[in-house]
């Protein structure tokens, strides 16, 4: 009996450093994302990221070592020298070639991130403060996406609701924009006031909106679910709540979409685009 | 001169009252008072942080409104780049460079006395704005058009504050250069002088480049405003885009003046604990003078995400990358002077080391940034206020509070408090990182800067941001506690340390108010660099 209480009460116990393990959020690192070059990235990222760890590991090691030995309390005379011309051309040449061993993959991505030639569906985004307008610019559709209502209603100073109690605060939208899947979307930037900046983690893709200028950005999703993001230029007092959702669906799922918002709902479609 | 006069001449103190320090033209008065101004405006700023933090510490608004926490992100900026860290290393130039360089005083002691108070006037009415119909300018300091251009009736205030800080620093600088240049001590050639003067020289150039940058980008933002011109407006046809290619053409190089006199201040400090010369003086000159050069053709790094030109983001993603290099032989080069000394942890120590491990953390994600791809990921979340803060708290913030304690007896004659220098060496470390660790973290998982409020899902390392931030704020009234009680402590000798090298340990604690009336033997100014 002892025997399966204590099992018991050790086995709810790991299941409840499992759960609260999984429902906190210590979120450590970028995500690797739905597109291949969110996965090139987070690769990069990580590449440099052991650079720095293995560079660090020898640098503090060196010092950490020179701080237990080298100390006068140990009763160690000082040495003299001053310089080593050898030491020197070493700790410069070889940081230069891991740079080279770094930058070469960089460029690499860089050049294939600038590519957004031949896509099939276009999106204009329009930036406002603070909401985002999109008009896909073959379907015809366009609307504006702004901050989901019972986040408005947290948000503000005093409004006595938690934000622990609602969904995805302050990253829910009314209306997301939707994508379809495998599919080579391209964006076409720009703002009607400030800057702003359209920014989806899992996408890799932040690209300033700005008055006067049409930037491009392109994805290809190879992930169907709900992906968030936020504005990332401070664009005035509610930067903070103009989120980005994005819903990558099955191609068909996706001209169905299309369909119900084009086939004869143009008009409700236009008084849903009015702010 | 006979020695009579030389003896009068001596005796011929400051004046007395509050004149003494309006009218001075004494360089270690004046170094007093740009550190004072420096003090108090780390405080100022300080509080501002301490704002911002206590409303990120959880998520929904509790405290202020989200364009009043716009203010403070701005205004905290303004006052700790142009209030808290040059002032401060103004101010030890000040004091130390002409006392390094066996000089009698600054070159140009009016323009000196001048170039100080125009900054309380500045921050005066930088801080006014506050109060001000439509608040503080609350557009991020980097004051990127067309946003900046709603600040309200604040907006010709900060332009005019920027253009007086910029007036300031010109002026220092060029005293600086001058003083350089034209009052060392016979011997003291270029290559034998100290690090820290080194580092000045390199910065007071960068200065002198880049503020004039500075003032003409903000007048274009003025003219923007109230002459009807286009610069940064497109609807005029102008390009918003173009404000930043300025502002960051100044800004790049302003993040070097803010770090290469803290290399100065922490590479005369590290051999001095270590009991041994340091490691490669001439390499750590070429070092700074590569790090000044590429500051100028890397400032694009912070615009990746503007949409630049394929070649342009590669040029800058390469230059950036470059500058790993010179300051990689940097590090290298304190970790070789350790190596093999005899080294002591007087609190000065303590704060270099800090400074050399935690400035290699900031060295490290500034490498991450310069990766294009990486970078805009990272760009404008938190993994760049981590970045920026690692190198400017425990960076320059740490170099200058080991600097005051390196020279602080010096200074007054007096040992400061050892125990509660060490107390606010700990508490300052362990804070600092509790602080601004994390930051990495949430920037990595996706929350942006300059929010006032976040998703439930950033809550716990916010959380424990803003307790290490408030302990470190704390922390520093210990600072404050050691200056109140520095007069306290027992006499300080001349050399103040068991084995520093310099001119300026050549002459009596506290040193006294003129230094060096006819130039330091030369085999004196010799000895001291051996």
């Amino acid at each position: 009996m002892n025997i399966q209480m204590i099992r018991k009460s050790f086995l709810s116990l790991l299941g409840l450093i499992w759960v609260s393990g999984a429902s906190a959020d210590w979120a450590l690192n970028m995500p690797r994302g739905i597109t291949e070059l969110s996965a090139e990235t987070y690769d990069l990222h990580m590449m440099v990221f052991w650079w720095c760890v293995a560079i660090g590991i020898i640098v503090f090691g060196v010092m950490i070592v020179s701080l237990f030995k080298h100390r006068k309390a140990a009763g160690v005379q000082p040495a003299s020298f001053s310089h080593s011309t050898t030491a020197e051309v070493i700790w410069t040449t070889i940081p230069c070639v891991i740079l080279l061993l770094m930058a070469v993959p960089a460029a690499e991505t860089m050049i294939k991130l600038e590519d957004s030639r031949n896509p099939d569906v276009s999106v204009v985004v329009t930036a406002y403060q603070w909401k985002w307008h999109y008009k896909y610019q073959d379907e015809g559709i366009e609307f504006y996406s702004s901050l989901a209502l019972p986040s408005v209603k947290a948000r503000f100073k005093e409004s006595g609701i938690d934000p622990f109690s609602v969904e995805n605060y302050l990253l829910e939208v009314d209306r997301p924009l939707v994508v379809p899947k495998g599919k080579k979307v391209r964006l076409l930037l720009t703002s009607k006031d400030v800057i702003h900046a359209w920014w989806v983690p899992e996408l890799a893709i932040k690209r300033d909106a700005i008055p006067g200028i049409i930037n491009e950005a392109w994805f290809r999703a190879e992930e169907a679910g709900t992906f968030r993001g936020q504005c990332a230029e401070l664009c005035g007092k509610d930067h903070g709540y103009m989120p980005i959702v994005i819903e990558v669906v099955e191609p068909d799922a996706y001209q169905a979409w299309v369909d119900t918002r084009t086939d004869g709902s143009a008009q409700l479609a236009q008084m849903e685009a009015r702010p | 001169m006979t020695a009579a006069v030389a003896d009068t001449h001596d005796d011929h103190g400051p004046a007395k009252g509050f004149t003494r320090w309006l009218f001075t033209t004494n360089h270690k008065d004046i170094g007093t008072l740009y550190l004072v101004l420096s003090l108090v405006m780390f405080f100022v700023g300080g509080a501002m942080a301490l704002i911002i933090r206590s409303e990120l510490m959880a998520p929904g608004l509790q405290f202020v409104h989200p364009e009043f926490f716009n203010q403070m992100t701005t205004v905290h900026a303004l006052v700790m780049v142009f209030g808290a860290v040059m002032p401060a290393f103004v101010g030890l130039a000040n004091w130390m460079i002409p006392m390094m360089i066996g000089a009698p005083d600054m070159a140009l002691p009016r323009m000196n006395n001048w170039s100080f108070w125009i900054l309380p006037v500045a921050f005066g009415m930088l801080i006014s704005t506050l109060f001000m119909p439509g608040g503080a300018p609350a557009s991020g300091w980097t004051m990127y058009p067309p946003l900046v251009l709603q600040t309200g009736d604040a907006f010709p205030f900060l332009i005019f504050s920027v253009h007086l800080l910029g007036l300031s620093s010109i002026m220092g600088a060029i005293n600086i250069i001058v003083t350089i240049l034209n009052m060392r001590a016979p011997e003291m050639w270029l290559l034998k002088m100290p690090m820290f003067v080194w580092t000045w020289l390199i910065t007071a150039y960068l200065l002198i480049a880049v503020m004039p940058v500075l003032a003409g980008a903000v007048t274009m933002l003025l003219t923007d405003q109230f002459f009807g011109t286009s610069f940064f407006l497109a609807a005029g046809g102008g390009d918003p885009v173009m404000f930043q290619h300025i502002f960051w053409f100044f800004g790049h190089p302003e993040v070097y003046i803010m770090i290469l006199p803290a290399f100065g201040v922490v590479s005369e400090i590290i051999p001095t604990f270590s009991r041994k010369p340091l490691f490669g003086h001439d390499s750590m000159v070429y070092a700074a003078s590569a790090i000044a050069f590429l500051s100028f053709i890397v400032w694009a790094h912070h615009m990746f995400t503007v949409g630049m030109p394929l070649s342009g983001q590669l040029f800058f993603m390469f230059a950036t990358m470059l500058i790993a290099v010179p300051t990689g032989v940097k590090i290298f080069n304190w970790v070789a002077t350790m190596w093999r000394g005899a080294m002591t942890f007087e609190t000065p120590m303590l704060f270099s080391l800090a400074f050399v491990f935690l400035f290699t953390i900031g060295g490290f994600s500034g490498l991450m940034l310069a990766i294009a791809p990486a970078d805009i990921q990272y760009h404008d979340t938190y993994f760049v206020v981590a970045h920026f803060h690692y190198v400017l708290v425990p960076g320059s913030v740490f170099a200058i509070m080991a600097g005051a304690y390196y020279w602080l007896p010096k200074w007054t004659g007096y040992m400061y408090n050892e125990t509660a220098g060490k107390l606010h060496f700990w508490l300052s470390t362990i804070f600092v990182n509790l602080t601004f660790f994390p930051m990495h973290f949430l920037g990595l998982a996706g929350m942006p800067r300059r929010i006032p409020d976040y998703s439930t899902q950033f809550a716990d390392f916010n959380w424990m941001a803003s307790v290490g931030a408030i302990g470190f704020g704390l922390s520093q009234l210990i600072f404050v506690y050691v200056l109140l009680t520095s007069k306290k402590g027992v006499e300080a000798t001349d050399r103040v340390w068991e084995a520093p090298r310099g001119l300026e340990w050549t002459v009596p604690s506290p040193a006294p108010y003129h230094t060096f009336e006819t130039p330091p033997k030369a085999r004196v100014a010799q000895e001291s660099f051996k």
